[in-house]
């Protein structure tokens, strides 16, 4: 590069063009129009909430499809005259119609994965946090980012679209494995439900490709002076290691589907061998293998639980310190760990395949690997019940989530430890042990993460509070009952209660379970309600809500909390502050909190 | 790396600049290349499963024999079509570099000539493609059918064929896109655009897809041609 282009092009660096545009927009009053303010807007803080209401309303309708069909699994034997009302021909009779079952719980999972945990999550939250926590106007490319979410939400209207089709959603399982993905003829939902299913997914990989490319760049090219990336608060370390592994795993997952794709349409053998289809014969098709989807799809499928993890983790790393009042215990032992975590979420795929047949040679690697992670896993649980460690607490509803977070983790993680041995998961592979532990580390876990950011940051997103006695109701209520639906499903998979069944009264082994799930169906419906009295804190609060009156409710150290209290495009008025130290100086010389902005003092000692 | 940087005077890490002194959308690029990377990564390592996976394979000295207006009865002519293909893509790789390289020195007139010769040796390139996959479709191959015995003799599954006009396909269609991002960037740099930023930089990023796009074809090539 001449040295010109080299000089411009740092101009471009250091002064990105919405400066001019951010200030112009303080100074001047600026007329924005409905569309650009709150449709195609591309300020990173608008996009963050059209993130999170999205997520929102997916994960009540994901939630409300577990609802329906936990009432299958724990009332077997009744009739809902209702649900005939509710789905039509899918609950014929009062009854949820094995198809339907299929649907729902395929569907489920997939929104709950991928548009709540991952859209919903990361995109909310790195879009809120990352120029607001590395003192930037906005993302690098706030026109991609403003098309990351209309992907997303391009996503949204397929995949619903596929609820309503003649032959109903796609019903193989939120994993897609073919040969029911790829035979339109393997049963109704792999027809026209499984068409919408794949193109809903493959516009959901562009926009977290278009997301996780600008998260990427902000955080490595747009932090304020100052600002290097040991200082960084860990919410930003999580989000950027988040989004390499967006970028670097969900290709392989589209060029899976691609040729699904051609498994489907084109005659292909990609997936396809000789195998006898009921109703239909034997195939025509030679010399394809049903385990490579396998293999693509769990390289995606594994980063992507972490994907869905270390958002939460960077958060809750974020808010125990904070109202821990102590600085973060092992600041650099936690950004290793989150590198450890996503180098070996590369390396684990083939722990969900132990028992497709994988040579176990192969498969003790895998063991070996996947066992390893448990190592920064740890290492994060010990610093942070460190940092719990006689810190002056303030239970706040964030904080909670924050500390049920930690619990979960731990509860789920060490259930991995039990999958991850190939000689154990033979047994328990495809078992509600492995739905237990699934939903616990990662579908509750993250969800905590992901309250505990609503009710911290949503301050900044709406200038309100959330009512505080509502959180702590949501908050009981829903890590009650989350323990209480999942915990029992370890006992049911250790006798052996394999998953994605429709009905196990059939069985006599697993008669006994009778009373359970209808005790888990129960507690589960209870829940569901608990969810809609946080939907109503939020969207009262967002309009009734109680004002703020600071800047920096929390006192917290972190740059966001330097913006006024509804900061405009452009965040910060005037220039954009530099930064002096760490995220984490809490209780420091005497002093509760001192922000990043704060120079450090002459007698100060540092270590950041 | 905190202890030494700061006591450095160029504070790369630092924050208030790019580490890497670039600017964001070439940043960007190398990690979107490194996504695109994986996807094909991806394929042509399904490929080579699958095909090791089977027990024959066609031999492709025999498949890719031919070139357009070859007269009847001659005898065979083993990737000489393709390899011309594979050349004339290495060269307007070589002309996408002089492009950049005029574009460092500002020199709007080596930017114009040199994209042409680019987007004409992209377009070559395809040509060339869209005759091999319409000769190899006459001859009865396409996705799902597939004409071409195994080696040995024995009767092949379609995973070769399904496999070739996928992967060469997905490859292709990148070609594709390539030229035309290079026909707005020979737009951009006609109407000036460019001399009014006072830097060519975009051009240095196509001109990297560019030359991801001319490596792929060296793995494509070696996969399905040279093994
Ligand atoms: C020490 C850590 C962990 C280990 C050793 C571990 C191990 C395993 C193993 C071996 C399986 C496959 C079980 C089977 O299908 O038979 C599994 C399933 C699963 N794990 Fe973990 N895991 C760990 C942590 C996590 C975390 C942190 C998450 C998410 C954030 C997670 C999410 C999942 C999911 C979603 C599945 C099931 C997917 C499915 O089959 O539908 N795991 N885990
Ligand atoms: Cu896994």
């Amino acid at each position: 590069m001449s040295n010109e282009a080299t000089l411009h092009a740092n101009v471009d660096v250091m002064v990105p063009h919405e400066i001019h545009h951010g200030e112009h927009h303080e100074i001047h009053h600026h007329h924005e129009s409905f569309i650009s303010k709150y449709v195609f807007s591309q300020d990173h803080k608008m996009i963050g909430k059209q993130f999170l209401i999205t997520g929102m309303f997916w994960a009540v309708l994901g939630g409300l499809m577990s609802v329906l069909f936990r009432l299958q699994l724990g009332y077997p034997d009744s009739t809902f005259p209702w649900l005939e009302d509710l789905i039509g021909k899918w609950g014929k009779g009062g009854h949820i119609s094995a198809e339907a079952y299929y649907a729902l719980v395929t569907t489920h999972g997939t929104v709950l994965v991928f548009f709540v945990l991952t859209a919903g999550l990361s995109g909310t939250f790195a879009n809120l946090l990352i120029p607001l926590q590395v003192g930037a106007r906005d993302m690098a490319s706030p026109f991609m980012n403003m098309l990351s979410y209309w992907f997303f939400f391009m996503a949204s209207v397929v995949m619903l679209s596929s609820i309503f089709v003649e032959t109903g959603p796609f019903s193989g399982g939120w994993t897609a494995y073919p040969p029911l993905s790829a035979l339109g003829s393997a049963s109704p939902g792999s027809k026209t439900g499984m068409d919408l299913w794949i193109i809903a997914m493959a516009l959901f990989v562009v926009s977290s490709l278009l997301g996780g490319l600008n998260y990427i760049v902000t955080i490595l090219n747009m932090r304020t002076k100052g600002m290097s990336m040991t200082r960084l608060p860990l919410t930003i370390w999580a989000l950027f290691f988040t989004a390499v592994l967006g970028v670097l795993s969900f290709p392989v997952l589209l060029s899976g589907f691609i040729l699904l794709i051609f498994d489907r349409n084109f005659g292909t053998s990609f997936y396809l061998s000789d195998i006898y289809v009921n109703g239909v014969g034997a195939l025509p098709n030679e010399g394809g293998s049903a385990i490579l989807f396998q293999h693509l799809f769990w390289f995606l499928g594994h980063p992507e639980v972490y994907i869905i993890l270390l958002p939460a983790m960077g958060m809750v790393s974020e808010i125990l310190a904070t109202n821990a009042r102590k600085p973060i215990f092992g600041y650099m032992a936690m950004v290793g760990s989150l590198f450890a975590i996503a180098i070996l979420a590369f390396l684990v795929w083939a722990h969900h395949m132990f028992v497709t047949g994988l040579n176990p040679f192969l498969g003790s690697i895998f063991v070996l690997l996947t066992l390893l992670i448990a190592v920064p896993s740890a290492i994060k649980v010990f610093n942070w019940i460190t940092t719990l460690w006689r810190g002056n607490i303030r239970f706040t509803p964030a904080m909670l989530f924050a500390i049920g977070f930690v619990s979960l983790f731990i509860s789920g993680g060490l259930t991995g430890i039990w999958l991850g041995n190939s000689a154990l998961d033979i047994h328990l592979h495809d078992t509600y042990f492995v739905i237990a532990h699934f939903h616990i580390v990662m579908g509750v876990a993250s969800m905590f993460g992901m309250f505990a950011g609503i009710y911290h940051w949503f301050p900044k997103m709406y200038g309100k509070y959330l009512n505080n006695n509502l959180g702590y109701i949501h908050f009981w209520l829903t890590m009650i009952g989350a323990y209480l639906i999942f915990w029992p499903m370890h006992y049911e998979g250790l006798a052996g209660m394999p998953r994605r069944y429709y009905d196990y009264s059939a069985w006599e082994s697993f008669k006994q379970f009778v009373e359970l799930n209808r005790f888990i169906s129960t507690v589960a419906m209870i829940v569901f309600a608990v969810q809609l009295l946080f939907l109503f804190n939020f969207f009262y609060s967002i309009f009734k809500g109680r004002k703020l009156t600071t800047q920096n409710p929390w006192g917290s150290n972190t740059l966001e909390w330097t913006t006024p209290i509804n900061p405009g495009h452009g965040n910060w008025v005037g220039e954009i502050p530099e930064v002096y130290r760490w995220a984490y100086d809490y209780g420091k010389d005497g002093k509760d909190f001192i922000p990043q902005t704060t120079p450090v003092g002459a007698d100060e000692s540092t270590d950041h | 790396m905190t202890t030494t940087t700061a006591t450095t005077p160029a504070k790369y890490w630092n924050g208030g600049k790019s580490p890497f002194n670039v600017e964001y959308g070439k940043l960007m690029m190398w990690y979107f290349l490194m996504s695109d990377a994986f996807t094909f990564g991806a394929f042509l390592i399904s490929y080579g499963t699958t095909r090791f996976a089977t027990t024959g394979w066609p031999n492709a000295n025999e498949v890719f024999s031919s070139y357009p207006f070859k007269p009847e009865g001659s005898s065979p002519a083993p990737l000489i079509f393709v390899s011309i293909m594979t050349f004339i893509l290495i060269i307007s790789s070589v002309t996408m570099v002089l492009a950049v390289h005029a574009g460092h020195n500002m020199d709007k007139k080596g930017v114009v000539k040199y994209l042409i010769l680019t987007i004409l040796g992209g377009l070559a390139f395809l040509g060339c493609q869209a005759w091999e996959w319409t000769h190899l479709f006459h001859e009865g191959a396409w996705w799902g059918r597939n004409p071409f015995p195994n080696s040995d003799g024995t009767i092949s599954t379609t995973n070769f064929t399904n496999f070739f006009f996928t992967i060469t396909g997905f490859h292709g269609f990148h070609v594709f896109s390539g030229v035309v991002i290079n026909v707005v960037m020979l737009i951009m740099a006609l109407f000036n655009k460019f001399e009014q930023r006072g830097h060519y930089l975009m051009i240095e990023k196509a001109g990297l897809y560019w030359h991801f796009v001319d490596l792929v074809w060296v793995f494509v090539f070696t996969c399905f041609y040279l093994i």
